[in-house]
């Protein structure tokens, strides 16, 4: 068995004639949290999608566990997806079931346990992002942060060997920032998982991660460890490290001349 | 000019594409929902739930509407019957115009407008809030899970639902002509039980609220599973899905009833 | 919701559902009759049946004893071949006679079935020989008007 569980050579991708990603290398090795950053609309959740199995591959491959994910058919596809775990944005809880039946979810669908010991296993998993307590409640009456637990808690029902999760930190005040960037580090380890984690955060992710990928206009412009992604000089990074106004990322959508627009040339 | 009239040419082409191409696409998701209808049937409480949201949630609108359609009609007929010195044939009047046409129509437009909504809108939030696609995440097939017990249900419903609606007709029915106005109650049931027959009238009822009820689902169900997932693309085929379903029942009507009754 | 109330209501609709179908079978429609028990038909040719149509009721002294099940044309004596479906709780015998008749002055055509006096009664596929056609009111009128014409031309004949 390879030590990287997850493996991308020369991976493109095009929305009709739009190449959104061009030649991606990128590996994960079992164990790692790997962040991929990116300015908006870089194509980050493209690549998610696409390590998740909803998208294909334009060119290259995609190994996720030895398998090249843009080669299986549908019920291999949905075998595989059975190891993965994807965390989405706003957490996607299913809003006509209780917290203890979004966690049960995939245990009711893809297991025949007894009710006993789905009960105990949802629990446990409840448990571990401290929310056994809220287990009757309904989606709507939950805080953003803790939906966001409850569907990482879900995410984690059937011990997944990859969870990815997709801007995990958005709209999320400090507090809960901070939870959520300990829980996914703390699972990771503790499960034996592998996590990829799509964000735009850097301070908190730069804390927690294992190594880090730069995406930019569909392209890895730079990759590295947290502590060298600190000290890096490249324009780019900077600027994302340090939010600042200008630098490669300019301020200004493309415009033809300012002087022009105002009709003030000659 | 003569462009502009080839632009509006090409916009009718265009629109007619559209519009066969989505029918197309209704289609074969329709034929989807059949072909993964197996788990939702394994797991019967799925369907159950389903029953309850479309049909136990849209019963009091049901009866009630049912009470007084079967009222009104008991009114107009008499005032109508009674110059002719017929008015024992109420009975025949109501119960027929209910059993063959309202009830089932009616019941179905009803339907379209609380139920059908309901599932557009439903099915759309999923979509938008991302529920579809982190259910596809965990390797379960949204139609089998989420579509197929949503259609059955409905399609379940809708008969029983439109029997109902009937009944209750026929009970306002007997309410005002009878009890109301004073039509001689025997002939009220007599005369109805000699005109109405069961299988010329009561069961082609039947046939055709199934075929409402499959109708206005799928519309509904392909609605939402088609909107665009922002808040105004659910909106928008929520509209849809109730102006699209109440066009499809009243066509469906007349095709219907013109194999049915034809020529009887 | 609770399962169990889901359940329990579910059940309530299905049930209620159930009854309203039966309602509409038995006490508006007409299943109760006899349309599920044993049946036997006969036939039987009119000159003209007028405005009678399949399923109009079969009655014998007013009471209902059948339904007319098929109407058809005979090419060879260009009569009008019907079907009668009766009760066979209700023998005939073979020497009845049937006629067409209507309920009220624009009611529905109905069949009705007078006994004869033979001792054999009629069997499945039997043909009845004694029959009468509906009555056309528009030959009616013409026969009335055609009389009075004559009865005020010729007035030492009577009016027949």
């Amino acid at each position: 068995m390879s030590d990287n569980l997850i493996e991308i050579r020369d991976l493109s991708f095009a929305y009709g004639r739009k190449l959104v990603l061009k030649g991606i290398n990128l590996t994960a090795h079992r164990g790692q949290v790997i962040a991929i950053m990116g300015n908006s609309g870089c194509g980050k959740t493209t690549l998610l999608r696409l390590i998740g199995g909803a998208l294909k591959p334009t060119s290259g491959s995609l190994l996720v566990d030895g398998v090249d994910i843009g080669r299986l058919d549908q019920d291999a596809l949905y075998r595989l997806r059975r190891r993965m775990g994807m965390l989405f944005q706003f957490g996607a809880l299913f809003t006509d079931m209780s917290v203890f039946e979004n966690v049960a979810f995939q245990l009711r669908e893809h297991t025949d346990l007894p009710e006993e010991m789905i009960r105990d296993l949802v629990f446990m998993k409840l448990n571990a992002v401290g929310l056994r307590g809220a287990h009757e409640l309904m989606p709507s009456e939950l805080s953003g942060g803790m939906a966001r637990r409850v569907a990482l808690a879900r995410s984690i029902a059937l011990d997944p060997m990859l969870i990815i999760y997709d801007e995990p930190f958005a709209g999320l005040d400090p507090i809960s920032l901070g939870v959520t960037g300990n829980l996914i580090r703390r699972l990771t380890d503790t499960l034996g998982m592998t996590s990829i984690v799509v964000t735009h955060d850097v301070q908190e992710s730069l804390k927690m991660v294992d190594y880090v990928y730069f995406v930019s206009e569909g392209v890895i412009v730079a990759q590295g460890t947290p502590a060298e992604i600190k000290a890096s000089d490249l324009p780019y990074v900077h600027q994302f490290v340090h939010g600042e106004e200008n630098g490669p990322v300019p301020f200004h959508y493309p415009a033809p001349d300012y002087a022009l627009d105002l009709g003030l040339a000659a | 000019m003569i462009e502009a009239l080839i632009e509006n040419v090409r916009g009718i082409g265009r629109r007619t594409i559209d519009r066969v191409w989505r029918m197309g696409v209704a289609a074969h998701f329709f034929v989807l929902v059949f072909l993964h209808s197996g788990p939702s049937f394994r797991r019967f409480h799925l369907i159950i739930r389903e029953i309850f949201s479309a049909g136990v949630l849209s019963l009091i609108i049901i009866l009630v509407s049912g009470l007084f359609v079967g009222m009104v009609l008991g009114l107009q007929g008499y005032e109508t019957l009674q110059t002719y010195g017929a008015e024992e044939s109420l009975g025949v009047l109501v119960s027929l115009s209910l059993v063959r046409e309202l009830g089932p129509v009616v019941a179905a437009l009803l339907f379209a407008s609380r139920a059908g909504s309901a599932i557009t809108a439903e099915i759309g939030l999923m979509k938008a809030t991302e529920q579809i696609a982190a259910m596809e995440m965990m390797a379960v097939d949204p139609i089998a899970r989420v579509v197929a017990p949503r259609f059955w249900g409905a399609v379940i419903s809708m008969p029983l639902l439109a029997a109902l609606f009937s009944a209750m007709g026929v009970l306002g029915g007997y309410l005002v002509g009878v009890v109301l106005i004073g039509v001689d109650a025997g002939s009220f049931w007599s005369q109805m039980q000699a005109a109405v027959d069961f299988k010329e009238d009561v069961l082609n009822g039947v046939i055709k609220s199934v075929v409402f009820g499959v109708a206005i689902t799928i519309i509904a169900l392909f609605e939402g599973y088609d909107a665009p997932p922002t808040a105004e693309g659910v909106s928008r085929a929520t509209t849809r899905t109730v102006v699209t379903s109440s066009l499809a029942i009243l066509g469906l009507d007349f095709v219907l009833t013109a194999f049915m009754f034809r020529g009887v | 919701m609770q399962r169990a109330t889901l359940d329990l209501w579910v059940g309530i609709f299905v049930v209620a559902g159930i009854v309203a179908v039966l309602f509409l079978a038995l006490k508006v429609g007409n299943l109760g009759g006899f349309d599920n028990s044993e049946t036997y038909e006969i036939r039987a040719s009119f000159q003209n049946i007028g405005g009678l149509k399949a399923r109009a009721p079969v009655k014998s002294a007013g009471v209902v004893v059948g339904r007319v099940a098929e109407i058809g044309f005979d090419s060879k004596s260009y009569e009008a071949s019907v079907t009668l479906k009766l009760d066979a709780r209700y023998p005939f015998p073979r020497d009845s006679s049937a006629s067409i008749m209507t309920s009220g002055l624009l009611g529905e055509q109905y069949i009705s079935l007078d006994a004869g006096g033979e001792e054999k009664m009629l069997v499945n596929g039997d043909t009845l020989k004694i029959t009468q056609g509906a009555v056309v009111l528009e030959n009616l009128i013409g026969q009335f008007l055609y009389n009075k014409n004559d009865s005020q031309t010729d007035s030492a004949e009577p009016v027949q």
